[in-house]
């Protein structure tokens, strides 16, 4: 008798209006097996995802669990069946505790009374059956680090008897050894015979973890196999439907003047960065997350008081605020786009000459015209997809958002650029562009700052890399001389040259 | 350790009017004074405090104390037993609470904008209901519930103070132990995440707001016995009393946080601050300077602390 698999999709279709998210999908996904979900945003992961858990009802098309018909009315109502989606962005009421988190929606209760004996001790159970004991029951989840709350959530699915496990993009927002630990929690998911579904842009990690794969595009299946007999650059191909030449394009650029120079910088988060930036260089900044250097953007720009040592931007020496930074030339994108970087209510062009409006005035007036003419000429030269100037920015993808991010960077013409994570979250062939768009900028004699936790990248675009531990910036050296392991190995203080 | 921070300001607020004032100030009979006077703002706390921990606000609250005086003082005068007119007194605050709810859920407006509206329809209600004019209602037991003399006299302090501290240890117990709380924080802390979790949120919500007015209306009663009429011109304003002493007691407007035993801290703080300059004769325009520096500087002083400690 052939077993059914644990989860069975079968010709999903979904629309919202006169878009279709999802037009025919097939999945299926066995028992005790990690299955990567791959495709570029938009490509209907989400969606179909957002099918399996409860939250939208497809349009037609029907899914089995283990077999029996499966058709989920609410959240609730799939977690109950053993459903569970972790989802990207940290889904936890920051002020509650680590043990009413996991077991918010489904408290063991006695006439509304929660019975707080039992709930702790099935939120120690699933902390146990996570391996990770040492996470506080009573902490407020927002004390936790970022790394400690994804595994309280992976941690939520446990409690109730999960069958099926989605998580998307987990790794998103993890340094290196919180990525390592919750894989290992994965495969102790896998081992308990839990079928879990791995949304990632990461193709390494899904390379490490999953043994099969299936691409989504323009909300179809495309392509579906073992990781084992995949190659990556097919992977990526099925994605993007198109043939992609090279990922990290190296162009040819020429180091010029020292133009942003930190002596032994001390800030909040920062014991003592020091470095020397030139016109046309790349230099990558390494470090696991809370090593401190989001915080060392955050005061070159500004935006965070320094305590000690200097910022010299060109020939200026000192402090300054964001405003006297921006006249000097230097621009931060931020890592956060949604709170910080942009304003989503505003529109894209709104967002992209937000930073020098005064081009496009007369006596405070707005020439909205002219406005938007500059606005589009910066969409084209990055190839923003919007319908058009006016488009709210939060109805742009991910990618394009950082796109209009960095473009009021350039609209701005900033010669300096800190760049946070630039590529945070966002699709491959998005990515594909921005690293053009960085190696292009150097070329015109820019010089980037550019923070990631993203290690291909760095030792990719990169000239040089130094690598931030613990507050402490190290020497930086050229890329040629780093590798993924001797980055790891500074990153975690186990073997760098002391600064 | 996060909650005392509201208690240790009211005892430094109390101690150093202690020394100013002097003994009368301290006295057995101003204690119990105070303890009268700040009952109708910690009810209206108790409501608030679930109403702005998920997250939310309620404007409306002197709109709805003087609707219900207004309701109890029409019923006792239409010969209504003194129980009947209390209960309905609270059920209208209830209702009240129901509706702004219901309004805030299903127009799915910002909880700000409904009970700015709502602020006037109950004032508007009350004015009309009592024909625009204070309502003198019969002598019944109401009058006493706030009394500075309560009979027998082992009671201490009157029975409108020892209501609210029952309502207040039920409130409590009601927020920290049950689902319903539990619910309340996470829709006020995430409500994505509620969502997610299967929370219904929206009926959530109207259950928040029910429960809020309820408490509003107990203040009502309250507000009613110290009137002995039913005015629709009182309580203008008190909603900013009310939730100054959420906010004081280290209610987070942003949602999430709040405390019952810290916006009763926040209730009398804001009493023993009237009280002790009322007594030092301290003109009402240099009170409510003073008043108003106080609740900025006792939530700066608050937000401050907790960043040290974090």
């Amino acid at each position: 008798m052939a077993s059914s698999p644990r989860i069975e999709m079968l010709g999903l279709r979904k629309a919202f209006g006169a878009t279709v998210a999802l037009d025919g999908v097939d999945l299926a996904v066995e028992a005790g097996a990690v299955h990567a979900l791959i495709g570029e945003n938009g490509a209907g992961k989400s969606t179909l995802m957002k099918v399996l858990s409860g939250v939208h009802q497809p349009d037609a098309g029907q899914m089995r669990l283990d077999g029996e018909p499966y058709a989920p009315t609410d959240p609730l109502d799939a977690r109950r069946r053993g459903v569970t989606m972790i989802y990207q962005e940290l889904a936890l009421a920051p002020h509650l505790s680590v043990a009413a988190n996991l077991l918010l929606g489904v408290e063991p209760a006695s006439g509304g009374w929660i019975r707080r004996r039992e709930l702790e001790r099935q939120a120690r159970e699933a902390l146990r059956a996570l391996g990770h004991e040492d996470i506080p029951l009573e902490a407020p989840a927002g004390s936790l680090s970022v790394g400690a709350q994804q595994l309280v959530e992976v941690a939520r699915a446990l409690v109730c008897e999960a069958r099926v496990v989605v998580l998307d993009e987990p790794t998103s927002s993890l340094a290196a050894g919180d990525t390592a630990r919750l894989f290992a929690v994965i495969r102790r998911l896998r081992e308990r015979g839990v079928a879990v579904i791995y949304i990632s842009h990461f193709l390494e990690e899904v390379e490490q973890l999953a043994d099969r794969f299936t691409v989504l595009r323009d909300g179809r299946s495309v392509g579906t196999g073992a990781i084992s007999e995949a190659d990556r650059r097919r992977i990526i191909e099925l994605m993007v439907g198109r043939q992609i030449a090279e990922m990290f394009p190296r162009l040819p650029h020429t180091l010029g003047d020292v133009v942003l120079e930190l002596t032994e910088l001390g800030a909040p988060g920062v014991q003592s960065a020091s470095l020397q930036l030139r016109r046309g260089e790349i230099l990558g900044v390494a470090g696991l997350i809370g090593a401190g250097r989001t915080e060392m953007l955050r005061a070159i720009f500004g935006l965070a008081p320094v305590r000690s040592g200097a910022v010299r931007v060109a020939l200026v020496s000192g402090a300054a605020t964001p405003a006297g930074r921006l006249a000097q030339g230097v621009g931060m994108l931020s890592e956060d786009r949604k709170s910080e970087g942009l304003a989503q209510n505003l529109s894209v062009a709104d967002n992209l000459t937000l930073s020098r409006l005064g081009r496009y005035a007369r006596h405070g007036w707005l020439d909205r015209a002219a406005e938007s003419h500059g606005a589009r000429e910066w969409m084209e030269r990055l190839a923003i997809k919007a319908r058009g100037p006016d488009d709210p920015v939060a109805s742009l993808s991910g990618g394009n958002q950082q796109k209009v991010a960095l473009a009021r960077l350039l609209h701005h013409d900033c010669d300096v650029l800190l760049l946070d994570e630039p590529t945070r979250g966002i699709d491959v062939a998005s990515k594909a562009q921005i690293y053009d768009l960085i190696g292009r900028l150097a070329q015109q004699g820019k010089a980037l700052l550019f923070v990631s936790s993203y290690l291909p990248e760095l030792l990719g675009i990169a000239d040089t890399i130094a690598v931030m531990c613990r507050g402490r910036l190290g020497p930086a050296a050229s890329a040629g001389e780093w590798t993924e392991h001797t980055v790891m190995s500074a990153a975690t203080g186990a073997g760098a040259p002391a600064a | 350790m996060k909650r005392l921070g509201p208690l240790a300001g009211l005892l430094a607020v109390f101690l150093v009017f202690a020394l100013w004032a002097g003994p009368p100030f301290y006295s057995p009979f101003n204690l119990v004074t105070m303890l009268t006077q700040s009952v109708i703002v910690s009810a209206g706390a108790l409501g608030m405090t679930w109403i702005i921990l998920a997250g939310g606000i309620d404007l409306s609250v002197g709109s709805t104390i003087a609707l219900a005086t207004v309701v109890i003082a029409r019923l006792l005068v239409a010969g209504a037993p003194p129980a009947v007119a209390a209960l309905a007194g609270v059920a209208t605050g209830a209702a009240c609470g129901a509706l702004n709810g219901w309004l805030i859920t299903r127009l799915g407006l910002v909880p700000f904008i409904i009970t700015l509206g709502t602020l006037l329809v109950f004032r508007g209600v009350a004015t009309g209901l009592a024909g625009e004019q204070k309502i003198d209602a019969p002598i019944t037991a109401l009058n006493d519930l706030l009394t500075k003399f309560p009979q027998p006299a082992w009671m201490l302090v009157a029975a409108g103070v020892w209501m609210t501290v029952a309502l207040a240890v039920a409130v409590y117990l009601l927020l920290e132990r049950t689902v319903l709380g539990r619910y309340a924080f996470a829709i006020g802390s995430n409500e994505n995440t509620a969502r997610l979790c299967g929370i219904r949120v929206e009926r959530m919500k109207l259950y928040v707001y029910t429960l809020g007015g309820l408490l509003t209306g107990f203040a009502g009663l309250m507000q009613f016995s110290r009137l002995t009429v039913g005015d629709p011109t009182t309580a203008r304003g008190l909603e900013l009393d009310i939730i100054a002493a959420v906010v004081i007691g280290g209610g987070s407007l942003a949602g999430g946080e709040g405390s019952v035993p810290g916006s009763l801290a926040g209730a009398l703080l804001m009493t023993v601050i009237r009280s002790g300059l009322s007594m030092k004769g301290v003109p009402n325009w240099v009170q409510d300077i003073l008043t108003g520096g106080i609740i900025v500087g006792a939530v700066a002083l608050d937000r401050f602390r907790r960043r040290v400690l974090k």
